[in-house]
């Protein structure tokens, strides 16, 4: 028998204290039912003797200490998974939402999980064809891999994470394949062209939505992440599927977590977050991986906005130290009407080797896209020169260098966002676009590779 | 003799939990927590009331449950089958969890550090009857093919020797007994256990003296470090410390190397795990796993163990160490090890020093570098071993200011920047030339063999890093006033100095000869790169444009010089003859 108590004693912020409770345990979740009948939830984030703090997941708003009851489940908080969850849409801690049927649970688990055990991993090295030449050309995604999208306000990274979930795919296998969407603190226009996009593509078939919108509880915000990452464990390790889980926006996340801090009276860390915000992200982003004997997977595509473009703010920062790679959006492009404007010389993507090559993409990818890294770099630099100095003023190598670089951005980077190119289109590509240097120019490819790759483009 | 007592949990908050009833409990006693039997460790006292950090996650933990005092520290068991293992931070083994327990981590597991089943073949080195001392090797097993193990006796025990036989052994089973001059005996066995908060006992520290090869160009000839010596590597995310580290674990000439992934990726583990029994020694043409201890505590692991992985990684080196063995600690990231303690102090609600780092934070990273050194170990034979450690430090944004970084900095002896523009550039390893720093630079000359090499050597690097300085100053003058403004020198400089970066300091850590340089290769590359600005200088002097020199097809060669095979040096050196020939045809422009 559950004990119900009426002993709440405090409220502030999104936390609430009840004294005189038996038993209660730390992380268990609480049901909390208000004087007009209508029931919250909570999460027990600290017990002394028989006081808990509990942070309650819909906000404190209108509770009150004399008439609140005060439930303790007894367990932590848990979410209910079969296949069935797939095509549905659910709130940020995994209630159904579109009056779809309830849905019948295989399985009950505790949404935060256990860590990968480090020797159970296996390392993440197929290829995903992303359509996108900036990520299948320069910075391959992996299967297992966490790789974030940096982006900034205003800019397209809602387009970029519908084409991600549209378009990737292991190339040359029939697997099942499945999309798990988690949305933090967005617009409802935000989540609304997301699920219009996968609707319209079919994709809503096999993706699962949990959706926190900016006018959702924050609190809940905490929870959603967790939720949609244990429905995705489920999905790639007890259903063999390989899941892509977007989070986004995970900038939202970090504040909901600083106001809880701040609300408990934590020292804060840098810019007012918590001291563990980087441990608490780690539980999060390691979640993505592979495991030995499970054909599933889930790789990882967290999405966050960068106060005023600044990486080294606290949530990008700890996230790129957490996460293999980043994409970075760039503002400039997006002004040039170059879509999608991924940045790509501070893109990166740790594992892209271990993913491309022969037998996995083609040969020449390798060096091709150091080259054409060095060449844009080299045309880049070209093209800040000329705004200083006028064109006229630059070398005749730099004005080859600056002519590559506005092809680049015009022909590889640009290609908007409903074309999905085959790796081996950008991969000809990229020759394409070199076959303005000389084979001596062209020093980080072999000069086999150049021989049997470059000669169809030369005029 | 503190007795396991039991008290009762009052409070519990995230990794900490706090207990009472537990007067007569330590500091640092290790504790089995709740019905599931979590471990924890003692980090405060008051009264009655034990403030405990606990190693595994604690939901659904709660006040009125058990906590069991062990009476002990946190402690390793150290004997043969470490190396090749791969550990939590509690020396858990997590190949055994895996067996055990499925891919995820579960709670409560109690599998001991060293296998119980294992049979090892001791072989006795010391005569029964002899009188032996803390520290004595009294015998050895042989645990890799690359690491001969030796039985050291206990600290604590001395006496006459008595049963020690050959034979395959357990680490549990006595190999001997020790019968001290009041009668007591002390059964001795393969394995003994150390807390590993306590530094092991050795005779007497010495100053490091020589380099510590480890094959990578710009350490070794430009910023080395020394065996016993200390080394930091701070630098902002997507630069490399990472590799780096792995670099080092894979070449360095230790004979067993610890390390710990602490706070880091899961994947990067992995990958260590699935690259190091493929790589060879390139000493010995063994798998490089037969010297390595791996311990890992990735970031999704419980917090308090990421804390006490740094100890229990330095305890293990310093166990290899005292049977006289060369031993590198890599530890990535003191970072990740530092936040650790930050979160279990915030939650001992003590007062925070800077960034909410506690006050004892300098304190803890100075003397856990201290556990590095040079020694004379304790017991006999006479012998020396040496520890070094190398330290990963992640900044938050890359500021050096922050007080991980300034705290390391203050005890490290080598220094190694790490810089997002030169990562940026690709020029890996990034590791600025001019702000980086090495004390252990005196000790270069005595690297090689041949003295007057050694000492020919050491003052080529010291001209290369002169032109490396002009040409940070050249640049900026270019950038002011063109190219065309500096005379024909000065380019040259600028020439070789980008040489000096782009064929000598860039290491190419994914090839497959570029990965490991020779320091006698090391000699000849920048041998052949200094010998060409030589050349180039003369040539100037009889008027000979530079863009003449600069276009000279030897230059080619001069870049290639890294992948030249590293048996066969005496191809490097024959470029200089190449390089006499081609600028001896050049003819100088008439004016």
């Amino acid at each position: 028998m559950l004990k119900e108590y009426k002993t709440v004693s405090e409220i502030a912020g999104p936390l609430m204290l009840v004294e005189g409770v038996e038993d209660a345990k730390y992380g268990h979740i609480v049901d909390i039912e208000l004087v007009d009948g209508s029931m919250r939830h909570g999460q027990i984030l600290q017990v002394e003797k028989d006081k808990v703090l509990v942070q309650v997941f819909e906000g404190t708003e209108s509770i009150n200490v004399r008439d609140t009851t005060v439930r303790f489940l007894g367990k932590p908080m848990e979410l209910s998974v079969s296949k069935d969850i797939l095509g549905r849409v659910f709130s940020g801690t995994g209630v159904p939402k579109d009056n779809g049927p309830k849905i019948i649970p295989t399985q009950k688990l505790n949404i935060n999980g256990n860590p990968i055990n480090p020797f159970a991993r296996d390392y993440p090295n197929e290829f995903i064809q992303t359509g996108i030449s900036t990520i299948d050309g320069l910075n391959p995604l992996v299967r297992g891999q966490k790789l974030p999208i940096f982006s900034g306000a205003g800019l397209p990274h809602d387009e970029i994470t519908a084409q991600l979930a549209r378009q990737a795919a292991v190339r040359g296998k029939g697997e099942s394949f499945a999309v798990v969407f988690a949305a933090m603190g967005i617009t409802f226009e935000a989540a609304q062209f997301f699920i219009n996009d996968l609707t319209q593509t079919g994709a809503i078939e096999r993706a699962a939505l949990f959706i926190n919108l900016a006018n959702d509880p924050a609190i809940e915000r905490i929870a959603t992440p967790r939720v949609a990452l244990t429905a995705a464990e489920y999905l790639a390790f007890e259903e063999d599927m390989h899941v892509l889980v977007i989070l986004n926006d995970m900038t939202n996340y970090c504040e909901a977590l600083r106001e809880i801090s701040a609300a408990r009276k934590e020292v804060p860390g840098r810019r007012g977050y918590p001291g563990y915000l980087y441990t608490d992200l780690a539980t999060i982003y390691e979640r993505a991986g592979r495991v030995k004997g499970k054909k599933g997977s889930i790789t990882m595509v967290p999405v966050l906005t960068m106060p005023e473009d600044d990486k080294t703010h606290p949530v990008p920062d700890l996230t790129g130290y957490i996460t293999e790679g980043q994409i970075i959006m760039s503002r400039p492009l997006y002004r040039k009407s170059i879509l999608p404007p991924v940045d790509a010389l501070p893109s990166l993507s740790r594992l892209k080797d271990k993913g491309i090559g022969e037998g996995k993409t083609r040969e020449d990818h390798a060096a091709l896209y150091n080259q054409l890294y060095a060449a844009y770099a080299r045309g880049k630099e070209a093209q800040e020169l000329a705004t200083i100095l006028g064109e006229a003023a630059l070398s005749e190598e730099d004005q080859k260098y600056m002519r590559f670089a506005n092809e680049f951005e015009g022909r590889y980077i640009s290609q908007g966002y409903y074309e999905n190119r085959t790796v081996e289109q950008t991969l000809d590509l990229g020759w394409e676009l070199l076959s303005m240097f000389e084979d001596v120019e062209l020093k980080r490819i072999d000069k086999k590779l150049i021989d049997k790759y470059m000669p169809q483009f030369r005029k | 003799m503190a007795e396991a007592k039991t008290g009762r949990i009052i409070k519990v908050a995230g990794p900490v939990v706090v207990a009472e009833g537990m007067l007569g409990a330590r500091m640092y006693d290790v504790v089995r927590v709740g019905k599931e039997n979590l471990i924890g460790e003692i980090v405060e006292l008051h009264d009655d009331r034990a403030s405990i950090q606990v190693y595994e996650d604690t939901v659904g933990i709660g006040p009125g449950e058990e906590v069991v005092n062990t009476g002990a520290p946190l402690s390793v068991e150290l004997g043969p089958g470490l190396i090749s293992s791969i550990y939590d931070g509690i020396q858990r083994p997590l190949e055994a969890l895996v067996q055990q327990q499925g891919s995820f981590i579960k709670r409560g597991s109690d599998i001991p550090g060293l296998k119980r089943e294992t049979k090892w073949a001791f072989t006795p080195m010391m005569d029964n009857g002899a009188e032996v001392k803390a520290g004595d090797i009294v015998g050895q097993v042989q645990e890799s093919s690359l690491v001969l193990h030796k039985i050291m006796v206990p600290a604590g025990v001395s006496g006459k020797l008595d049963g020690l036989r050959e034979g395959e052994f357990s680490v549990e089973d006595v190999i001997g007994t020790v019968t001290a001059a009041d009668g007591r005996k002390t059964e001795l066995k393969m394995m003994q256990k150390w807390p590993v908060r306590r530094p092991r006992l050795s005779r007497q520290r010495l100053n490091p003296n020589t380099i510590l090869i480890t094959g990578q160009r710009v350490v070794d000839a430009f910023f080395p470090i020394a065996k016993g010596g200390t080394a930091c590597v701070p630098g902002p995310f997507g630069t490399g410390k990472t590799v780096v580290q792995h670099q080092l674990a894979k070449w360095v000439d230790a004979d067993v190397v610890v390390y710990v992934g602490c706070g880091e990726r899961g994947n990067e583990m992995t990958d260590v795990l699935m690259e190091f029994p493929e790589l060879r020694d390139p000493h010995s043409g063994e798998p490089l796993m037969r010297r390595v201890v791996l311990i890992a505590n990735t970031s999704d692991m419980p917090v308090a163990a990421r804390e006490a992985s740094v100890y229990t990684g330095i305890t293990i080196a310093e166990y290899y160490r005292d049977m006289g063995y060369s031993v590198a600690l890599m530890a990535d990231s003191t970072s990740r090890w530092a936040e650790a303690m930050r979160e279990i102090s915030t939650r001992l609600e003590e007062m925070p020093a800077e960034e909410g780092y506690p006050a004892y934070l300098g304190a803890r990273i100075a003397s856990f570098y201290e556990r590095a050194g040079r020694v004379v170990c304790a017991g006999s034979p006479d012998r020396e071993g040496a520890l070094s450690i190398i330290g990963a430090v992640s900044p938050p944004g890359g500021d050096l200011s922050d007080s991980v970084v300034q705290a390391t900095l203050h005890v490290v002896k080598v220094f190694w920047s790490l810089q997002a523009r030169l990562a940026q550039q690709r020029h890996f390893p990034a590791i600025d030339w001019l702000t980086s720093y090495s004390f252990y630079k005196q000790h270069l000359a005595d690297a090689f063999e041949d003295k007057a090499q050694g000492k020919a050597f050491a003052e080529m690097i010291q001209q290369a890093m002169n032109l490396l300085e002009q040409e940070s100053q050249l640049v900026e003058i270019v950038r002011l006033v063109g190219a065309e403004s500096i005379g024909a020198k000065e380019r040259l400089t600028l020439e070789t100095s980008k040489s000096i970066r782009e064929d000598f300091l860039h290491q190419n850590a994914f090839h497959n000869v570029d990965t490991y340089s020779p320091i006698e290769k090391q000699y000849a590359m920048i041998a052949l790169i200094l010998h060409f600005h030589r050349q180039g200088l003369e040539a100037i002097d009889q008027g000979i444009e530079t863009a003449d020199l600069f276009k000279l097809p030897v230059r080619e060669e001069i870049a290639r010089a890294k992948y030249l095979p590293n048996e066969e040096i005496e191809q490097i050196i024959a470029i200089q003859d190449k390089i006499n020939e081609q600028v001896k045809g050049l003819s100088p422009v008439t004016a």
